[in-house]
């Protein structure tokens, strides 16, 4: 492990950055001034470079190896959207500059909108939302102002499968409105009885992810989606999974109303560790009245791209300025580089890498729900549970094998889940060899279950002690 | 195809293993009536050499602030930044992971933001901090929520002077809420000390203050402190960190909850984002806070280790239930802050403050030399501050870009009632020769 | 573990009644599901609440249980032991780990004995 920073710090070490300065100094006056300095770092920069270069290398990547956590999509982040995205035409400009000083970024903006719409079938798109999850809560005030402005306040429930994300309740209620939950049937997908009962006059709108958690397309969903009409409620796709239909099928032609894209996610933008993501929404026609000011737009009588911020019937804004940009710059990047051809033939391997992994793995472990999957599936080693051995068991041994393991323990209505989802840039020989590790691990089950137990044995720490970090909560550093 | 490593052979070998004839067979599921029968309309793919040449032109479109000189900010800053922050930031081992949530191989990333929570802390003068929020509106609109889901009261008072779109997103985030979003107006550039007091009242869950506020002046916290305790209201400070070297530390000062915009400490103008939002509160707060935190613990042979902690909280444990909807933040940005801070260290980080002050000062004596320039209000600033003139801004500013100078922001557009006002910003970035050129070409207009 | 001295809900509590007061806690059923108790989210005393009112939750590392109020009441004490040692839940579930104590005007209704209670753990599985 390595030394906290804080620790490396010698008083009087470190280096200077700016220049003397230039101006000549006056007093002034300021009542609540700092006396302590804060207890920063004084270190070289050469230390500096080695702290977070050894820090580094205690991180595990896509650029590391095999990432296959459900739906998440860790596909390969291409390093010319970097590139790109670090040119000064785009890290140098300010959001408040002149729109005839920043055509190139408007111009970007505006096409990666209509690019957006024709993926998802949809009419308007708003850029702002920072990640999926602000996504949905934008999508869901765009119905609640919808029911608003036909008279319809009373429809305040959300109706989401026991399958969906945990943003998609946590958002609901953000927004105000209430959770109706309901279960799957025993394909997997929505239970259309269960449906049926839960919407009414008070139904909002439906959240679905389609293809959902479990990998499966919801093959009724022209009839969900009439139901849900004829109840009066909208649909909202929650795009996380979007990865498996681009030029395949279409949110919009399913009959959904309001989409999210995870840029992060389906159009290769990198993961950040956890941030920073992209959630733009898409929407039919009647929505875009309330989408967030601005949108972008061109005039094509001055032949110029302009901010329109006079749309009175908006929701308002839900971040500063016009959303995380510099993802916007690489996910368009992506776009470009792929074409309608490359981004369909993505979601056709990424359905392909699915299905033969799958395959491979159907003789060692059960599967709840069979195939064909889309672009991703669900293990269920419930029949390891009598020799002791859990799911996070497995997922810990194949640290050791060399790999990121997969999601655990999601959907929840799976026992035991493991969520595989490899995606398209994935070659035969990775899928190969994670099938193997898989394979010997459900051996060492039998044959020699504390290796399992007490896995993982070869990365820097050992299974971490969540409950005393919980209990004791050190949550910073503190000079001892 | 880009990144797509099959080939035609082994893609075949894939169908008979998984028993198909074609991938067509694998979205059978997929009815015919909403199959799209159409190619998506996009341009055909590029290769890479064409992708770079046509987005490198998009690139150049764009006037960029290192080619000219900008005086321009409220709310998105040009700071120095080492040239090791960004190397940093290219490790893919950081920037190709996903959110920690598989501690043993996630080290890197969890003792980072580690250390820039403590960092945070220290600035703020605060207990604890999360690993990030989207930028400075949405940490300031949780902060509020967080405010009114302690307090269970209905009424928020905000400074008219907090950044106009951060107002805004508060006011999107509380849809739904039932809450009452008061504004507290301002007064000689300040928030009125007056109007704060009276428009207190019992059921105020939070008092809320930018400082520097969005004219550039700093305000007095400990006042708003104190009338905020008087009802039990929280005091919810929105700060730039980079004025933290110089300014009290808003926890030395009472605040509950300090939020802002990192974007100061080392990252890019970026045209808006992603920036970075932080929170910090104290200690009988933590439980409230939204959003993931990194906490310190011990794997079983006794090695230290990090992990997420405190997930209770979270969207993906407690569903309709969770205290934010919160999930991918901006970890990366946090990193090149904690990096930022760490190069710059407690010296650096009062020099840069020093200097901001020290050379708006010198602006605004120099502009206020000109012939119809006014510097209309007279309290302190920090990097900002506003100039009324007789001339429309926008007049002034295309003079002024003529020249190479990135002028102001009109804030009409936010402060209808401030007509010909412009806010002005001078970093450290800028140099006496700058300046001394924006003196001189808008002089040259009368 | 079932005492039969206490009465019970669906919701995995326990209940022990003192004539115009009851003392909640959650059973040794749920406090194993639960695993091991990190936080325990204590109301304020004199707290007013309605029947099936949240009242405050128990939270281990990977999951949250709410509590309800059995019956409509005013929070008279919480065990103020749980907020340095939460983990008496999980060492002593119906004695050193009982949660609050609800001062009430009526019994609550529809309560489990022992026996059923038992025999609702026992469908469940």
């Amino acid at each position: 492990m390595e030394q906290i920073i804080f620790e490396k710090s010698v008083p009087g070490r470190g280096e200077k950055y700016l220049p003397q300065l230039d101006v000549p100094e006056e007093d002034y006056n300021i009542s609540e001034k700092r006396e302590v300095p804060p207890t920063l770092p004084q270190i070289s920069e050469l230390d500096c470079m080695r702290h977070y270069t050894r820090l580094s290398h205690l991180n595990y990547g896509v650029d590391t190896g095999f990432y296959p956590l459900g739906s998440c999509t860790m596909k390969y982040n291409p390093k010319i959207n970097e590139e790109v995205a670090n040119l000064p035409g785009f890290t140098d400009i300010h959001p408040y500059q002149g729109e005839e000083t920043v055509q190139g970024a408007l111009q970007l903006m505006s096409e990666l909108q209509s690019y957006l719409k024709d993926i998802a079938g949809m009419d308007g798109v708003t850029l702002q939302p920072a990640a999926g999850a602000q996504g949905e809560l934008t999508g869901l005030l765009l119905i609640k102002a919808y029911h608003q402005a036909k008279g319809e306040e009373r429809r305040d429930k959300i109706i989401v499968p026991d399958t969906s994300h945990g943003t998609n309740p946590a958002s609901a209620a953000l927004c105000g409105l209430k959770i109706i939950q309901i279960p799957s049937d025993d394909k997997g997908t929505v239970d259309i009885e269960a449906l049926k009962q839960a919407v009414g006059h008070d139904t909002a709108a439906l959240m679905l992810t389609n293809p959902n958690t479990l990998g499966l397309f919801e093959e009724n969903i022209t009839e969900i989606a009439d139901i849900v009409h004829d109840a009066g409620g909208l649909l909202y796709y929650d795009g996380a999974n979007m990865n498996a239909i681009m030029g395949y099928a279409r949110p919009g032609d399913m009959g959904f109303d309001v989409v999210h894209f995870n840029l992060h996610k389906t159009f290769a933008a990198p993961h950040g560790g956890g941030g920073p993501g992209a959630g733009p929404v898409g929407v039919k026609d009647f929505l875009s009245p309330f989408l967030p000011v601005p949108i972008i737009r061109f005039d094509s009588s001055k032949e110029k791209y302009y901010f329109d911020y006079n749309r009175p019937q908006s929701i308002g804004r839900v971040k500063a300025f016009y959303g995380q940009f510099s993802v916007l710059v690489k996910a368009y990047t992506y776009m470009v580089r792929m074409g309608w051809d490359g981004l369909k033939k993505a979601s056709e391997i990424a359905v392909l890498n699915a299905n033969y992994l799958m395959q491979l793995l159907s003789a060692s472990y059960y599967q709840p729900f069979r195939g064909p999957c889309k672009h991703e599936f669900v293990l269920s080693p419930k029949n390891l549970k009598s020799l002791g051995i859990h799911t996070l068991d497995i997922a810990k041994r194949l640290m050791d094998y060399g790999f990121h393991p997969p999601t655990i323990y999601f959907p929840l209505i799976v026992e035991e889940a493991i969520m595989i989802e490899p995606t398209e840039t994935e070659s035969k020989e990775t899928l190969d060899t994670f099938s193997e590790a898989l394979k010997m691990i459900a051996t060492e089950a039998q044959e020699n279950p504390e290796v399992l137990k007490t896995a993982p044995h070869s990365t820097p720490v050992g299974r971490l002690d969540e409950v005393m970090a919980a209990r004791k909560q050190i949550l910073r550093w503190l000079t001892s | 195809m880009p990144y797509i490593p099959h080939t035609a052979e082994e893609i075949q070998k894939m169908l008979r293993t998984i028993g198909v004839n074609s991938t067509d067979d694998l979205f059978s599921d997929i009815a015919e009536e909403i199959r799209l029968k159409r190619a998506l309309n996009l341009p055909r793919g590029l290769s890479e050499k064409e992708t770079w040449d046509k987005i490198n032109g998009l690139a150049s479109k764009n006037k960029h602030m290192g080619k000219h000189i900008c005086f321009l900010g409220a709310g998105a800053y040009q700071h120095y930044c080492p040239k090791a922050v960004k190397h940093i930031l290219s490790r893919s081992e950081f920037y190709t992971a996903y959110t920690p949530y598989q501690p043993e191989i996630s080290q890197g990333t969890l003792q980072t933001i580690f250390e820039y929570q403590t960092m945070i802390c220290e600035l703020t003068g605060m207990d604890a901090a999360n690993a990030s929020h989207y930028d400075g509106a949405t940490a300031l609109a949780e902060g509020v929520s967080l405010a009114i889901d302690v307090t269970k009261r209905k009424h928020v008072l905000i400074s008219s002077l907090v950044h106009p779109e951060y107002r805004q997103t508060v006011a999107t985030y509380l849809e739904g809420k039932n809450i009452t979003l008061d504004q507290i107006p301002y007064q000689d550039g300040l928030t009125s000390k007056k109007e704060l007091e009276q428009r207190m009242n019992k059921n105020t869950a939070a008092v809320v203050m930018q400082t520097p506020n969005f004219f550039g002046a700093i305000e007095e916290l400990s006042y708003a402190a104190q009338v905020a305790q008087q009802t039990g209201a929280l005091l919810i400070v929105c700060v730039d960190p980079i004025s933290l070297g110089i300014l009290e530390a808003p926890g030395n000062l009472q605040a509950d909850v300090v939020v802002g915009e990192g974007q100061s400490l080392g990252l890019p103008l970026n045209f808006g984002g992603p920036y970075l939002g932080f929170m910090a509160v104290k200690n009988k707060y933590v439980r409230r806070l939204p959003g993931r935190i990194v906490g310190k613990t011990q794997d079983r042979l006794g090695n230290e280790g990090y992990v997420l902690t405190l997930q209770a909280r979270e969207q993906h444990i407690r569903r309709e239930r969770a205290s934010s909807n919160i999930c991918s933040n901006q970890a990366l940005c946090a990193l090149g802050a904690a990096v930022y801070l760490s190069l710059m260290g407690p010296e650096g980080i009062r020099e840069v403050g020093r200097q901001c002050i020290q050379k708006g000062i010198y602006t605004k004596k120099l502009l206020s030399k000109i012939p119809g320039i006014k510097i209309p209000f007279p309290a302190t600033t920090f990097k900002e501050f506003i100039v009324e003139t007789t001339e429309e801004p926008q007049r002034i500013n295309e003079h002024l870009w003529k020249a190479g100078i990135m002028g102001g922001l009109d804030v009409s557009g936010f402060y209808p009632e401030l007509k010909n006002h412009i806010l002005l910003c001078v970093t450290e970035m800028r140099t006496r020769e700058d300046i001394e050129k924006l003196a001189s070409v808008w002089g040259d207009m009368s | 573990m079932i005492p039969k001295d206490l009465l019970y809900t669906e919701e995995h509590e326990w209940l022990r009644l003192q004539e115009n007061k009851v003392i909640i806690g959650i059973t040794d059923f749920a406090q194993k599901e639960l695993g091991d108790v990190v936080f325990v989210d204590l109301p304020e005393v004199n707290l007013v609440l309605e029947a099936n009112d949240v009242l405050g939750g128990v939270e281990s590392v990977k999951a949250v249980s709410d509590i309800y109020a059995p019956c409509p009441g005013r929070i008279a004490a919480v065990n103020e032991a749980l907020t340095d040692t939460p983990d008496l839940i999980n060492e002593d579930p119906y004695g050193e780990g009982w949660i609050v104590e609800l001062e009430i005007e009526e019994a609550p209704k529809n309560l489990l004995s022992a026996a059923e209670y038992e025999e609702f753990l026992n469908k469940g599985e």
